[in-house]
């Protein structure tokens, strides 16, 4: 399975999801200028966090006009994974292949700490190597991480079983306290409606190895691996 | 124009070294010339007021690739790698305007690292501000911080560690250091210098604008018609150029087209020409009308003095001119060809097509004055050093000092900031801030490397000989105990106004107490910065020698942090000092005196702690390790039981403690370190510290969910917790979560 990990002026994490799906789970791995306009041969993209553009205008605004994004659009109307981690998912967010804005956090500051998540629905692609209502730890580093939708956007998902990660408790009670960032709902991760399409606050890439302290995010790249083993 | 008294005075130039200027260059110079002089003669450049003692500094090492007088220096860490690193300081910008001072910073200082060759892999910073109730104080916490966030975070580079503390000495002069590790291939290190005759100067990176022209020199009367609008001295940061500069300039390090290159940091393109031309030992020529600029009209004056950030210069070979200017086409950067190397020892500036500036290179950088000024130890020092012991009254209540002690915002956790900070990006950050040391390891080998900042700035106004060699030690000690080997250190010597006697006895005074513990504990100083003039209406800063340490964990197993890892392990305090109140937290705390003999320092007894508390780690015998430093030994066992993981509390029994309590618990001391071990290894313990000939001393048990210390104290240790942990977040009105 190769994983393309597209690069931003401004990207941070791109050297950490290469680390991750390269020499943790041992997959082919290629970074992706963001000038390209092609994404023939690859299986999953990897949309990594960072400042793309310095986070100038709006987390993800000038980004999501960069030329490889068009491509990312048709790769995931034909249904290739992508899967946008932090400012990723603010990209994907300002680009429309996911619904609702991430405000800046509650407390307006920059918030690096680890994080609880519970598992809100183990059968999409990216979840799957997880067992449901299972609580995960994996770090959040961003000060733009407060997901807002409106009411009716917010039934779609909820209803569609597309929230799939939400900040709780060591215990998994989705809690104000368990907010770090003000998030509708706790609302951690969502999934589009095809289910191919993934944005999470929270940096799996940085929870795969006991060495950094946390082996949380491990799942998602499993049921990334998993599910393209079955196909 | 003409020089008169007033324009020289204006440069922050003495009559005397103005007559100097004319010897050197057997004629009056003109003002753009005054200019570029002002600048490398300036206390910041040439180092004039510290230049002769900075001499004492040990530099050499058989790690040491690279010592200071290059924009880092760089130690060997084995396996063709190798580590570049560089504290610098940043304190009148961060009092003058907190975010941007402290970003620019930031920016400064990791340029400096990735004009090496290196990639950035760590920042800390060591911050100091005013007393807590200053009204100033909160607004330099918050500013500073979040500038630091702000740079940080973007451009990528994790900040894993530093310090915080508070001090009514800083009130009119907050310290904001910036320490960066960087890691790069041992072949593949470059260096800031001009060399090949013909070959191109090339500029990179953002145009220059009028930002940060050298000090207030621009009175309107200089510049023409007086409506010259005065913009800030203060640079304005931008860590998106930066990142990509960054990426770019390690994309072109794989080419062979750089000859030499280096950051424009301080007195901007003048410093940077001047400098590269003095390492190569040839001249620079700079053609102004072909910087690139944010505006026109730009003088070559402003041009050349101009603080602008993110910018680099670089001689490449020539003919490679197009070659490296399709590499940072790639990353949307600008690049121009400005000057060539020459060979007739000048800088020469053009302006209009003419020759506006030509200087001999030596005169500039070795011509420099270089000052022996007078230092006196102070007349109050024999007063600050009294303390009468029997004066201080024992606390009523151990369990409430020991509460108000860890609250107090000197050794309260410091969450509250580094949860602002991206402390894990790139994925390396093994042990993150709140231990001794930050660890951060090296992919693709079984090293990690720990870094380390620190100074009691108190125990360096006590007696800054015996503080600044303690502050050597300590770091020492904080990478020990995380299970590395200190390779080299690199200082920010903040003082006040050298021009004082007494500061500048300070200065020397710190100055021998750093060289011999760097000597006698085998690490040699390889970069640095010195920061004077800290100093406002007549009151100084508390001598502030901040030590910044790299030290290498051979074998990622060994590493260590200071909590205590499992109930029923054997505590005990390794090492050799006595405790005393004299200096101490406690002493300010709770009596409100900063006052005493410091305790003595022998160095030959720490080096011999250091090897002891390496070798049990080593032989995997000690499980956690703690340095036992502001607040005694009370405040270091509550921060053993603050395990992140999960608290774990302790049952404290010592035989025969001192007659007076607080000065057993609260009592400060170098070269003691608290360590657990599971209890069969006790005897193992026993065995390899005799042979480093260190005391070794159990003095209690890990479990249960109270400290309980001699049947003095006996506090749950969630309390403790709670007390310790959201004191940062109460003073800045806010709960640390959320």
């Amino acid at each position: 399975m190769k994983f393309g990990i597209i690069v931003f002026p401004g990207s941070n994490c791109d050297h950490d999801c290469y680390h991750a799906v390269k020499h943790v789970f041992g997959c082919e791995a290629e970074y992706v200028w963001h000038k390209e306009t092609a994404l023939a041969g690859f299986d999953c993209v990897i949309l990594p966090g960072g400042f793309s553009y310095g986070d100038y205008l709006r987390t993800g605004a000038i980004a999501r006009s960069s030329p490889v994004m068009s491509e990312v659009v048709a790769f995931a109307k034909r249904g290739g994974l992508v899967l946008g981690i932090c400012n990723g998912f603010q990209i994907l967010a300002e680009a429309g292949l996911l619904p609702g804005v991430l405000m800046r956090n509650r407390a307006l500051k920059f918030i690096c700490a680890p994080a609880h998540l519970r598992v809100e629905n183990n059968s999409t692609v990216f979840t799957s190597a997880y067992s449901a209502g299972q609580v995960i730890d994996v770090p959040i580093a961003h000060a733009d991480g407060n997901y807002f939708a409106d009411a009716d956007t917010l039934k779609r998902l909820e209803d569609g079983g597309r929230v799939v990660f939400r900040y709780s408790t060591v215990d998994g009670k989705v809690t104000i306290d368990a907010n770090p960032n003000g998030s509708l709902s706790n609302i951690a991760a969502i999934v589009n409606e095809a289910g191919n399409v993934m944005g999470t606050m929270p940096h799996p890439e940085r929870a795969c190895e006991q060495a950094l302290g946390s082996t949380g995010g491990r799942g998602v790249f499993e049921s990334i691996l998993k599910g393209f083993a079955g196909t | 124009m003409t020089i008169t008294e007033k324009t020289i005075k204006d440069h922050g130039l003495s009559l005397a070294e103005y007559d100097e200027i004319k010897k050197v260059m057997a004629r009056e110079p003109n003002l753009l010339e005054l200019g570029i002089f002002s600048a490398m003669w300036s206390e910041h450049c040439s180092y004039k007021s510290s230049r002769r003692h900075l001499k004492n500094f040990p530099t050499k090492g058989k790690a040491v690739l690279q010592g200071p007088g290059e924009n880092a220096g760089i130690v060997d860490i084995g396996g063709g790698l190798a580590c570049a690193f560089k504290m610098e300081s940043h304190n009148h910008p961060s009092f003058i305007e907190p975010y941007q001072g402290a970003a620019t910073g930031v920016g400064g200082i990791l340029r400096d690292i990735f004009t090496m060759g290196a990639r950035p892999i760590a920042v800390l910073d060591s911050l100091r501000f005013g007393a807590p109730d200053n009204p100033r104080t909160k607004y330099l916490v918050s500013g500073v911080v979040a500038g630091i966030a702000g740079y940080g975070n973007c451009i990528g580079v994790p900040t894993v560690g530093g310090e915080v503390s508070f001090n009514s000495s800083y009130d009119g002069n907050c310290l904001v250091n910036v320490m960066t590790a960087g890691l790069v291939r041992k072949d593949r290190i470059f260096k800031g210098i001009a060399a090949g005759v013909g070959n191109p100067v090339i500029y990179v990176g953002s145009r220059t604008g009028r930002d940060g022209i050298h000090g207030a020199v621009m009175a309107s009367d200089v510049f023409g018609d007086g409506g010259e609008e005065r913009r800030p001295t203060v640079q304005v940061g931008d860590p998106f150029a930066e990142k990509l500069l960054l990426e770019a300039c390690l994309e072109l390090y794989t080419t062979d087209y750089v000859i030499g290159i280096q950051d424009m940091g301080a007195a901007g393109l003048t410093s940077s020409s001047v400098e590269m031309a003095s390492r190569g030992n040839v001249g620079i020529e700079i053609d102004a009308d072909k910087v690139p600029r944010r505006e026109d009209g730009m003088t070559a004056y402003e041009l050349m003095l101009s603080e602008s950030q993110e910018r680099m210069l670089m001689v490449v070979a020539k003919g490679k001119e197009a070659a490296v200017n399709e590499i940072f086409a790639k990353w949307d950067l600008e690049c121009s060809v400005i000057g060539r190397v020459t060979g007739d020892k000048m800088v020469t500036i053009i302006e209009d097509g003419k020759v506006g500036a030509c200087i001999p290179v030596t005169a500039l950088t070795d011509g420099a004055p270089v000052y022996d000024r007078p230092s006196a130890r102070p007349a109050w020092q024999d007063s600050v050093n009294t303390l009468d012991i029997d004066s201080i009254k024992l606390p009523a209540n151990y369990n409430e000092t020991l509460k108000q002690l860890v609250g107090s915002l000197n050794i309260a956790s410091k969450e509250w900031v580094y949860r602002q900070y991206d402390y894990m990006v790139r994925t390396d950050t093994v042990t993150c801030p709140g231990s001794d040391a930050a660890v951060v390891r090296i992919k693709g080998t079984d090293k990690a490397l720990a870094m380390t900042v620190d100074c009691n700035s108190r125990y360096c106004y006590l007696d800054p000989a015996r503080g600044g060699a303690m502050a050597v030690a300590e770091a020492a000690r904080n990478l020990v105990v995380s299970g590395a080997k200190p390779l080299a250190l690199t200082d920010c010597l903040n003082f006040g106004n050298p021009e004082r006697s007494e500061v500048m006895w300070q200065l020397k005074e710190a100055i021998l107490g750093i060289s011999e513990a760097c000597r006698v504990l085998g690490v040699p100083v390889i970069g640095g910065n010195v920061s004077l003039y800290n100093e406002t209406s007549g009151v100084s800063i508390y001598p502030t020698p901040t030590i910044g340490m790299v030290g290498l964990i051979d074998g990622l197993a060994n590493h260590r942090t200071q909590w205590f890892a499992a109930e029923g392990d054997v505590i005990a305090v390794i090492g050799h000092g006595a405790p005393s109140i004299a200096g101490s937290e406690y002493l300010k705390v709770m009596h409100g005196l900063e006052r005493g003999v410091l305790p003595e320092i022998d160095l030959a007894k720490e080096k011999r702690l250091l090897d002891a508390c390496m070798a049990a780690i080593k032989a995997g015998i000690i499980v956690s390790a703690h340095d036992i430093s502001d607040g005694g030994l009370a405040p270091a066992l509550a921060e053993s039981c603050f395990n992140p993981g999960g608290a774990i509390g302790a049952v404290i029994d010592v035989i025969g403690a001192s007659e007076r309590p607080d000065e057993f618990l609260f009592g400060e001391s170098s070269g003691r370190i608290i360590v657990s071990v599971r209890p069969d290894d006790l005897e193992k313990l026993k065995t390899v510290t005799a042979l480093f000939d260190v005391p070794c001393e159990a003095i209690g048990r890990t479990g249960g969910g109270s400290l309980v210390i001699n049947g003095l104290i006996d506090m749950p240790v969630a309390g403790l917790k709670e007390a310790w942990a959201f004191a940062f977040g109460r003073y800045l009105g806010e709960m640390a979560a959320g």
